[in-house]
C-alpha cells in the first residue's frame, strides 16, 4: 500500500467527500464452511436491506478467502457471517489471517448464528470486531453497524 | 447476551483518489473497487481521477447480457466466465440489481449464481445497484466499466438488471449486445413485438435442457427471418440456445460473440457504436446535471409553478421560462 500522503491530503480529500450522497453502506453477508442453513442470514439481509443497505448475498458453502476476495471486489464495509455449525473459531480465524493477508482489515467482521459466550473472547482475537446473539432485537443490528461505520468515517 | 463490540478497531486512512490512479492501471483489487465506490458516490474529489482513467480506456470489448428476471442472466455470466478465463481472459463484470424505491437498500444476489467465479483470480465481479436510475442500468455504470477498462480488463460484461420489453439503455453501452429468453414465456407474437428484442446481436435462449426451448428458439428465429432489424448490417445475429446447467452450446454462444466482436472490427460498425456510446454519455451526464441543478432549487421555479397552477401558464411555457428559451417555442 502507498503510505506517502500527509495527512493534510487526506483531510482535504474528505472535506469533497461530504457534499455528496450520505454514504450507501454495503455489506456482504455470507455462510461458510459446511453449514446448510441460511434462513437467518436472509433475515438479516432483508433487515439490512429496509435499513437503506446495500447488501451482497454470497449463497452457501464458501471458503472465507472467497469470501474476503468477494469482500474487497464489491468494496463492502461490514463482511456478516452467520454460522451454526460449531465451527466458528477455525472458520473466523482462517477468515481473519485471509482478510490481513490481503490487506483488507479495513472491512468489519460481524459474527452471528449459534455463538456461545465462552468463544466470544477468542472469536475477538481471530478479528472478529461484532458478535450478534441469536436474540438480538432487528434495530440493534442496524443501529450497531450503522454507528460502526460513522465512528469508521469516510475511506 | 446482548451485542459485543471490539473497540480497539484501528481507523483506517482516506486516500486521495488520485494516488489510486497508478494502482488502479497496475491492477490492484483494492483499488480498483475503491475507485468504482467513489464513482458511484459521486464524490468531487473522486472526479479528477477519474479523467485521468478515462485517458486509458477504449481497449475493452464490452457485452452487455440482458433479459426477463429469472431468465438466467448471472448463471449465464457464471458459465461465460469460466470459459472466457480458461481462454486466458481478465474479465470484468458489473452486475446490476434494483434498489428498494422506499429504503434505498437493495439485496444484490448476483453472486450467489457466480459460485465459479468467486475465487477466480482472472474475473472481477462486481454488483451494482440502480439507486433510482431506470433503463436497466446504473447511473454510474459507465464509469465502473472504465475503471475496468483501465485496469486492463477485457471482455467487460454488464449484467442489466431484470428487464421488461422496454428497457433497451444497454444498447448504448454495449458493443455486443446478447438477449437471454426464457423458454415458455410467449408465443410468436412476443418475438414480433418492438423493443428489447429488437437490440440483439446474438439471441439466446436459456435452459435448453427444458423442452419448451425449442419453440422459442423458433419463435425467435421466425422473427429473424422476417429481415435484419438494422438496414445497414451484414450482421446476421444468431439465434442459439444454451443451458448454464449442463453446459451445453456455452462454447457456441462465446464464439458468437466473439464473431461479433470481430465482424464490428471489421466493419465501419465498431465506430458508429463508439460514437452512440459516447453520444449516450454525455447526454446522459447532462440530462443528469440538470435534473440535479433543478432539484437544488432554481430562481423563479415557485412563481412558474403558481402561474401553471392557476392556469395563467401552461407547464411547457413554463418549462420554457425557467430555461431561459421563452423564444423558442416551437408551433404547438
Amino acid at each position: 500500500m502507498n503510505m506517502n500522503m500527509t495527512t493534510k491530503d487526506g483531510e482535504a480529500a474528505i472535506a469533497k467527500t461530504e457534499a455528496a450522497t450520505p454514504p450507501t453502506i454495503r455489506v456482504l453477508v455470507a455462510k461458510l464452511g459446511l453449514d446448510g442453513h441460511d434462513r437467518g442470514a436472509k433475515v438479516v439481509a432483508r433487515i439490512l436491506r429496509d435499513a437503506g443497505m446495500e447488501v451482497i448475498y454470497t449463497g452457501l458453502y464458501k471458503t472465507p478467502l472467497q469470501v474476503v476476495n468477494a469482500a474487497i471486489q464489491e468494496d463492502v464495509d461490514v463482511i456478516g457471517v452467520s454460522l451454526l455449525s460449531g465451527s466458528h473459531v477455525p472458520l473466523f480465524r482462517e477468515l481473519g489471517r485471509c482478510i490481513r493477508e490481503q490487506n483488507a482489515d479495513h472491512i468489519a467482521i460481524v459474527a452471528g448464528g449459534v455463538i456461545p459466550e465462552q468463544d466470544y473472547a477468542s472469536l475477538m482475537d481471530c478479528g472478529v470486531d461484532v458478535i450478534i446473539p441469536q436474540e438480538a432485537r432487528a434495530d440493534l443490528i442496524v443501529s450497531t453497524i450503522r454507528d460502526m461505520i460513522a465512528a469508521r468515517g469516510r475511506i | 447476551m446482548t451485542i459485543v463490540t471490539r473497540s480497539n478497531k484501528p481507523r483506517p486512512v482516506y486516500r486521495p483518489s488520485m494516488d489510486l490512479v497508478p494502482e488502479v492501471l497496475a491492477g490492484n483489487t483494492l483499488s480498483i473497487s475503491r475507485m468504482i465506490s467513489r464513482a458511484e458516490a459521486g464524490y468531487a474529489e473522486a472526479s479528477d481521477a477519474l479523467a485521468e482513467i478515462y485517458k486509458h480506456t477504449g481497449k475493452a470489448h464490452i457485452i452487455g447480457i440482458t433479459g426477463v428476471p429469472g431468465a438466467g442472466k448471472s448463471t449465464l455470466v457464471s458459465s461465460l466466465i469460466k470459459a472466457l478465463t480458461a481462454d486466458g481472459h481478465k474479465v470484468g463484470v458489473i452486475a446490476i440489481d434494483p434498489s428498494s424505491p422506499f429504503s434505498g437498500g437493495a439485496i444484490l444476489g448476483d453472486r450467489v449464481r457466480m459460485n465459479d467465479a468467486a475465487e477466480a483470480t482472472r474475473a472481477f465481479v462486481r454488483s451494482m445497484a440502480t439507486r433510482g436510475h431506470l433503463g436497466g442500468l446504473a447511473r454510474s455504470t459507465f464509469q465502473a466499466v472504465d475503471v475496468l477498462d483501465a485496469a486492463g480488463y477485457s471482455p467487460i460484461i454488464i449484467e442489466t438488471v431484470g428487464v421488461g420489453q422496454d428497457e433497451v439503455e444497454i444498447v448504448t453501452a454495449a458493443h455486443t449486445v446478447v438477449v437471454l429468453s426464457a423458454p415458455g414465456l410467449g408465443d410468436d407474437i412476443q418475438a414480433i413485438k418492438a423493443g428489447i428484442l429488437e437490440i440483439a446481436d446474438v439471441h439466446a435462449v436459456s435452459k435448453a435442457d427444458k423442452p419448451e426451448a425449442a419453440a422459442t428458439v423458433s419463435a425467435l428465429q421466425g422473427m429473424m427471418a422476417l429481415g435484419p432489424v438494422r438496414d445497414n448490417s451484414a450482421w446476421n445475429t444468431p439465434v442459439l440456445s444454451v443451458s448454464s446447467y449442463s453446459g451445453e452450446r456455452i462454447q457456441d454462444l462465446k464464439d458468437a460473440i466473439d464473431r461479433h466482436w470481430e465482424h464490428l472490427k471489421e466493419s465501419q460498425e465498431l465506430a458508429e457504436r463508439q460514437h452512440n456510446i459516447c453520444r449516450a454519455r454525455v447526454l446522459g451526464t447532462a440530462k443528469h446535471l440538470f435534473q440535479q441543478k433543478f432539484d437544488q432549487g432554481i430562481d423563479g421555479f415557485d412563481e412558474q409553478l403558481q402561474a401553471v397552477m392557476h392556469r395563467n401558464a401552461d407547464p411547457s411555457v413554463a418549462a420554457l421560462a425557467l430555461l431561459g428559451w421563452e423564444n423558442e417555442r416551437q408551433g404547438q
